[in-house]
């Protein structure tokens, strides 16, 4: 009798407030992603462009939360996701949009599209397509509840890689000297 | 005789006077620490360095070693609540590491990543702390001050100068400069003092230095904090009070 075929875990990924660094940082893991591929399938993700996530057992977010489709689309992952991992520092600290959290909203928008020399005529996007920036931009702990971090900007494709096969294979991820980094 | 207490159920020899870090530093032991620093008098702010001695906390950069104690530090119940502290210290500031010249020598990143701490975990505060450019040869970056006193203590007791203080009272507590001003260009301060070397994260920093060493060459890319305390200790400064090993800075 052969025996039954284990079903693949099944993988969303997504950048919100981030530069897709971290995804980039993931494709690092070069040909092992075949070695993945034995083991996952990907779900909603830039590698799919599926829209929606449909019901997963690990979603792995890069970026922060600064706009209002961020926390939907976030909300959309935890309710989905068995296991939640935050990647990258946007997303475990919120990270280089964070740096804007001490001024004023109002004025960055101000001094971006209004006052700088160079859009002499601009005026502040209002497109009802555009989401609403948040006053502040968060990590994404502080909005749901994150089962994983992966601190780095990026983590190193060594990081990922130890770490999804770490928890792949049912045991708490660690990364140790030289693969956990903040930078 | 050598008098001696147990650390982790290790014998450690200690001399009259020593605490409880000295002695353990001397004998090859390391105790997670941060606002400790072999040169100067311990200050017991950051908690960090904290242990169990006969089943109560103690710091053990002020406890006074004693014949006979059983000192526990690297178990789980004491590394869970240094990994908390951390995690408070990168809540409480802005320590946006990508960014920071200090990266890759700053002993509270190299401490993040021995006790494996993954998120700040609390809910960031991101003050608003202006940055200090005023000196034409330093900068002071106040974002990354986790107010360990080291640059008070450098200026005070071994330059001589008093250019560095704490001010305010709990969440409000801050590094101020002592100039009228409240400006670095209005003190003293001389890229050669003591108060240069001995900051442990990136508040002071000397212009135009930036980023030289490369990634995967800076300090604690090489090996752990745990490693490399060891090394350190004792730390001792030269005649001309500089001393090479204190945090990479140059």
């Amino acid at each position: 009798m052969n025996a039954p075929v284990k079903p693949k875990l099944r993988i969303a990924t997504t950048s919100l407030a981030g530069c897709f660094g971290c995804h980039m940082s993931f494709l690092d893991i070069d040909e092992r992603l075949l070695t993945l591929l034995d083991l996952i399938e990907f779900d909603r993700s830039p590698l799919t462009d599926i829209k929606h996530c449909g019901s997963c057992d690990i979603g792995i977010i890069e970026g922060g939360i600064c706009n209002a489709e961020n926390v939907h689309v976030l909300r959309e992952f935890r309710k989905n996701c068995k296991t939640l991992i935050a990647i990258g520092a946007c997303a475990v600290t919120g990270g280089l949009p964070a740096q804007r959290n001490h001024l004023d909203l109002g004025s960055c928008l101000t001094e971006v599209y209004l006052t700088e020399p160079g859009l002499a005529h601009g005026h502040i996007p209002n497109d009802p397509e555009l989401p609403l920036p948040l006053d502040k931009v968060h990590p994404l702990h502080e909005v749901v509840k994150i089962d994983y971090f992966i601190p780095g900007c990026p983590p190193s494709g060594d990081a990922i890689w130890k770490f999804l096969t770490d928890l792949i294979a049912g045991k708490t991820p660690e990364l140790g000297h030289g693969l956990i980094k903040y930078d | 005789m050598t008098d001696i207490f147990q650390l982790d159920g290790a014998n450690i020899p200690f001399e009259p006077g020593q605490t409880v870090m000295q002695a353990a530093l001397t004998a090859g032991h390391y105790i997670p620490h941060l606002c400790y620093h072999p040169e100067f008098k311990p200050h017991g702010s950051c908690k960090v360095c904290t242990v169990k001695v006969n089943g109560r906390t103690a710091a053990s950069c002020t406890m006074p070693a004693e014949a006979g104690l059983n000192v526990e530090s690297n178990i789980e119940e004491m590394n869970g609540l240094r990994r908390t502290l951390v995690q408070m210290l990168f809540a409480e500031g802005n320590h946006f590491c990508p960014s920071c010249e200090k990266s890759g020598n700053c002993m509270l990143q190299a401490l993040g990543y021995d006790l494996e701490v993954h998120t700040a975990g609390f809910r960031h505060l991101y003050p608003d702390r202006p940055l200090d450019a005023s000196h034409k040869d330093i900068l002071l970056d106040f974002n990354r001050c986790i107010l360990c006193e080291l640059c008070v203590r450098a200026s005070a007791e071994v330059d001589g100068k008093d250019v560095f203080a704490l001010s305010g009272r709990g969440i409000t507590k801050h590094l101020i400069v002592n100039a009228e001003s409240g400006l670095l260009k209005d003190t003293n301060i001389a890229l050669t003092d003591k108060a240069m070397q001995v900051c442990p994260v990136g508040v002071i920093l000397p212009k135009r230095v930036g980023f030289s060493i490369p990634i995967g060459k800076r300090r604690y890319d090489q090996r752990p904090v745990s490693a490399q305390a060891l090394d350190d200790a004792p730390r001792q400064a030269d005649a001309s009070g500089s001393c090479d090993v204190c945090e990479g800075t140059p």
